[in-house]
């Protein structure tokens, strides 16, 4: 399993090109470049967005890396404030849509729920391939609007700048957006339905993996929260291209009515990018201590109970917009509400571990920089639910911090832990696990010392999305752009030596983590058709041989 | 939807259930898209009641009536066609879902009238001869009235093409399956429910 | 018999219609539009119940189509929460400084609010 120790080229044999498993898989199920774009293999799509979403994320940390270098010197000598404005829009845009909303659901998602729940392929495959095409047009919409030189809006394009001020390809970014949502919304249905309609005999909502709950719960945001963006983006073009007021203060309008629109979907997504982070980290704990989910129910019940809430706290990001009192009392006691279930799943996790016999490999590195992570985020998310925090560090570098903490410390985290689990499933090849823990160490480390300063800096008064600031602040900014530097090492070298284990690795076997849960059982990586026969589920789930009194199964 | 199994379903029953729960669950992200819009109609009427009042006053509201009553028609004969196709009655069904088709035609013309009728009246944001609107309230009022029944009619011209094309194929050898006609119906009756609720904001706030 | 229902159905939807068309030229104020709302929620009860079958579908496919109605009036309810509350609203009365209310005689002709 890991490689520890010292290397001896001499006595290792070449690992071979291509493993006897790997003729078999779907990998070689065709070989053409056609085979792969006119799919309908969940697994392929799988790894088509995963190509997708990787070059995108590519795009994004280029936009973050010029934002931090500039923010070396108070005057912000690398970009004129216009061209900061582009930069965090593109970058925001980019990384919420285009990477964090389909990273974990369209990679891991896709390639793992019809294994884990004993069946041959999502419900509606073409819809799938659909989705991935829809997908990547809105990818382009993007990369023109970028070329022809970007937008200022913000990735939340607020009104009225965005439909009456702005110039830049604003139009050209919300019909990217727009076309992209569709992705969402056809991704949800798949889910939901085959979630529901193509469960193997025996495999009762009971025995499901959390995995499969926390994207069932993802898939109702996405199909319930993602219209409201669309008719909202749509308003928002109307309003530029056709002189609509209703968002413009100077004809009448609201524009607050565009805030509360946009976050209604917004809040939601957020949600959406980490619900299913939290469903990989409940595989990869119970996986690494070799014992039972503790609180099964409880976990997946706190999985609906955050999509069901998710949708009642949108007010937050607007205290301070000129909403009512009334509601912003309403909205910040709801947005205490919801941290509930996000805490008890961390007590299960936590009581997951307890007793355990764990194994310290990448994967569970990356899940506990996880729970650490997320802790941390989710702890600043309180304060910010405080009104009378709030109105001090809004639109400072404290919220900045604090979602980066949950996006990046939590979500893109969990992405990587679930990379560094899955792998061996999906490519048949192991990777060197040194190299893994590494990695996860680095971006660690490299993600607190970049967003910790952030949250000092949002609290002495520094605001968010600016190119300049007061040369009091530099220190922190110097700090923070240093560990970008390390994070995008983190994020680096996984991409080498993944890709490198992909020719040189050992072959993987079915189950080289000793895991539960029915991808397990076939061969790494699947072949097309996953299973020979459908299985017949008789086990509970987490069926490890450790557990604690308390555990419920 | 066709009457054959296809992977990865291996039982037809489930497939059909998977179909209606898919095409229901489509059907509950329409409704939050036009739901949202609805409750914009409704946040803009409370910024200014009175202009919103008064430009409702100025749509038709013969056509708006008329076209409800059409919509409503249609609904009926697409869900006799549904029952027909359940019992084999195939070229009931066809003629029920093809005039149901013409229907929504009729919607789509009624309401192109209209909108010519309010490009020269100058009630159309942008466009027209001039601009009439008497003040903001009354131009945003018919901001939101044409984005509103824009996307509606839309939606109205993508079913159309779905029932006419159910029609054309229930009359060959190998037609859409119950389930199949009762999911295009579905998608039909939630263009109707939509229309039901846009109907009494727009034209009825008066 | 199917067919009947769905006529019956149809009698009544068009029987709603006329009742809605009706209100609007009665004398009931703002009444009107909770009115209208109401015959618009039966009328859309009636065809979702009726013409799309949800009295023969599953429990689950009846959820689907409930949660989405629901959480509208959540959006509703949590969007009136905003703008009947403002500052000017005439619902709250803050150190007696709306004691008059927006409703005053130069604010009254044209309806208009302080944005």
């Amino acid at each position: 399993m890991s490689r520890a120790g010292l290397h001896d080229a001499s006595r290792e044999e070449a690992a071979p090109l291509r493993t006897p498993a790997e003729a078999q898989s779907y990998l070689n199920d065709g070989n053409s470049l056609r085979s792969w774009l006119l799919t309908t293999d969940h697994k392929r799509i799988a790894i088509l967005y995963l190509t997708s979403i990787t070059g995108f994320f590519a795009i994004a940390a280029t936009a973050a890396a010029m934002m931090r270098l500039n923010l070396l010197t108070p005057q912000g000598a690398l970009l004129t404030a216009e061209g900061y404005n582009r930069a965090f829009t593109m970058h925001g845009v980019i990384m919420v849509w285009f990477f964090l909303i389909p990273s974990i659901p369209n990679v891991f998602g896709n390639f793992l729920i019809p294994l884990m729940i004993g069946a041959r392929d999502m419900a509606f495959p073409r819809l799938n391939l659909a989705s991935w095409y829809i997908f990547m047009a809105g990818g382009l919409f993007t990369l023109a609007a970028l070329i022809f030189g970007g937008v200022d809006t913000g990735w939340t394009f607020y009104t009225p700048l965005s439909s009456t001020y702005a110039n830049g390809n604003v139009v050209l970014a919300l019909t990217a957006v727009f076309i992209a949502g569709w992705s969402s919304i056809l991704t949800g249905i798949n889910f939901i339905v085959t979630i529901h309609k193509l469960r193997a005999p025996g495999m009762t909502w009971g025995r499901l993996p959390l995995f499969v709950w926390t994207h069932y719960a993802t898939a109702l945001i996405l199909v319930l929260a993602t219209p409201v963006l669309t008719v909202t983006l749509l308003l928002v073009a109307a309003e530029r291209l056709f002189g609509l007021g209703i968002f413009n203060p100077a004809l009448g309008g609201d524009p607050l009515l565009f805030q509360h629109l946009f976050w209604f979907y917004s809040h939601p997504a957020v949600y959406i990018m980490v619900l299913p982070a939290m469903g990989v980290v409940s595989e990869l704990v119970p996986a690494a201590a070799h014992k039972k989910l503790f609180g099964y129910w409880f976990v997946a019940y706190s999985s609906l109970a955050i999509a069901l809430v998710g949708f009642l706290v949108w007010g937050h990001h607007m205290f301070v917009s000129g909403q009512s009192m009334y509601a912003s009392t309403v909205f910040s006691f709801l947005s205490l509400v919801v941290a509930v279930p996000s805490a008890i799943k961390v007590y299960n996790w936590t009581a997951t571990l307890y007793k355990g016999s764990i194994a310290l490999n990448a994967a569970f590195l990356f899940a506990m920089g996880f729970i650490g992570l997320f802790v941390m985020g989710g702890l600043t998310g309180l304060m910010l639910a405080l009104l009378a925090i709030d109105v001090h560090v809004h639109d400072t570098y404290f919220v900045v911090a604090h979602f980066h903490y949950i996006m990046v410390g939590g979500a893109v985290t969990a992405y990587l832990g679930a990379m560094h689990f899955w792998w061996p499933k999906m490519f048949g090849r192991m990777y060197n696990e040194v190299w893994g823990r590494i990695s996860a160490v680095l971006v660690f480390i490299g993600f607190n010392v970049t967003f910790f300063p952030q949250f000092l800096l949002g609290y002495m008064g520094m605001p968010r999305r600016y190119h300049e600031y007061p040369p009091e602040f530099q220190t922190l900014h110097v700090l923070s752009t240093g560990g970008a530097g390390l994070l995008g090492l983190g994020y680096a070298l996984p991409l080498i030596y993944l890709l490198y284990s992909l020719r040189h690795g050992e072959p993987a076997s079915a189950n080289p983590w000793k895991a539960t849960g029915l991808e397990w059982t076939v061969p790494s990586p699947p072949p097309t058709h996953n299973f020979e026969d459908t299985p017949i589920v008789v086990r509970e789930p987490y069926d490890y041989p450790l557990s604690h009194d308390s555990s419920i199964a | 939807m066709t009457t054959l199994r296809h992977e990865p379903f291996l039982d037809i029953a489930r497939q059909r259930e998977a179909d209606r729960l898919g095409m229901v669950v489509f059907l509950a992200s329409e409704a939050m898209l036009f739901g949202a819009l609805v409750m914009g109609l409704l946040a803009l009427r409370t910024f200014q009641p009175a202009p919103f009042a008064a430009a409702s006053e100025r749509l038709n509201l013969l056509a708006g009536s008329v076209n409800t009553a059409v919509l409503l028609t249609s609904s009926l004969l697409v869900a006799i066609g549904a029952e027909a196709r359940a019992l084999n009655r195939n070229r009931l069904a066809t003629w029920m879902l093809g005039i149901a088709a013409l229907l929504g035609i009729a919607f789509l013309i009624i309401k192109g009238r209209e909108y010519y009728q309010e490009y020269g009246e100058g009630l159309m944001p942008g466009a027209g001869p001039y601009q009439d609107f008497g003040s903001p309230g009354a131009r945003m009022f018919m901001d939101g009235y044409f984005v509103a029944t824009g996307l509606h009619a839309f939606h109205v011209l993508v079913g159309v093409a779905m029932l006419a094309g159910c029609a054309w194929r229930l009359r060959r050898s190998d037609p859409p399956s119950k389930v199949g006609i009762e999911n295009v119906g579905l998608y039909w009756h939630l263009v109707d429910v939509v229309w039901v609720f846009l109907f009494p904001i727009l034209y009825l706030s008066r | 018999m199917g067919l009947r229902r769905l006529l019956l159905t149809w009698v009544a939807l068009l029987v709603l219609l006329s009742m809605t068309i009706a209100a609007s030229f009665l004398p009931i104020g703002n009444w009107r539009q909770l009115a209208n709302m109401a015959i618009a929620a039966a009328k859309a009860g009636l065809i979702v119940w009726i013409f799309m079958k949800m009295r023969q579908e599953t429990a689950l496919v009846r959820l689907a189509g409930v949660i989405a109605a629901v959480l509208l009036l959540v959006l509703g309810s949590l969007l009136a929460s905003d703008y009947l509350f403002r500052i000017d609203s005439p619902l709250i009365r803050i150190d007696g400084s709306n004691a008059r209310g927006p409703l005053t005689p130069d604010a009254a002709s044209s309806g208009e609010r302080s944005p």
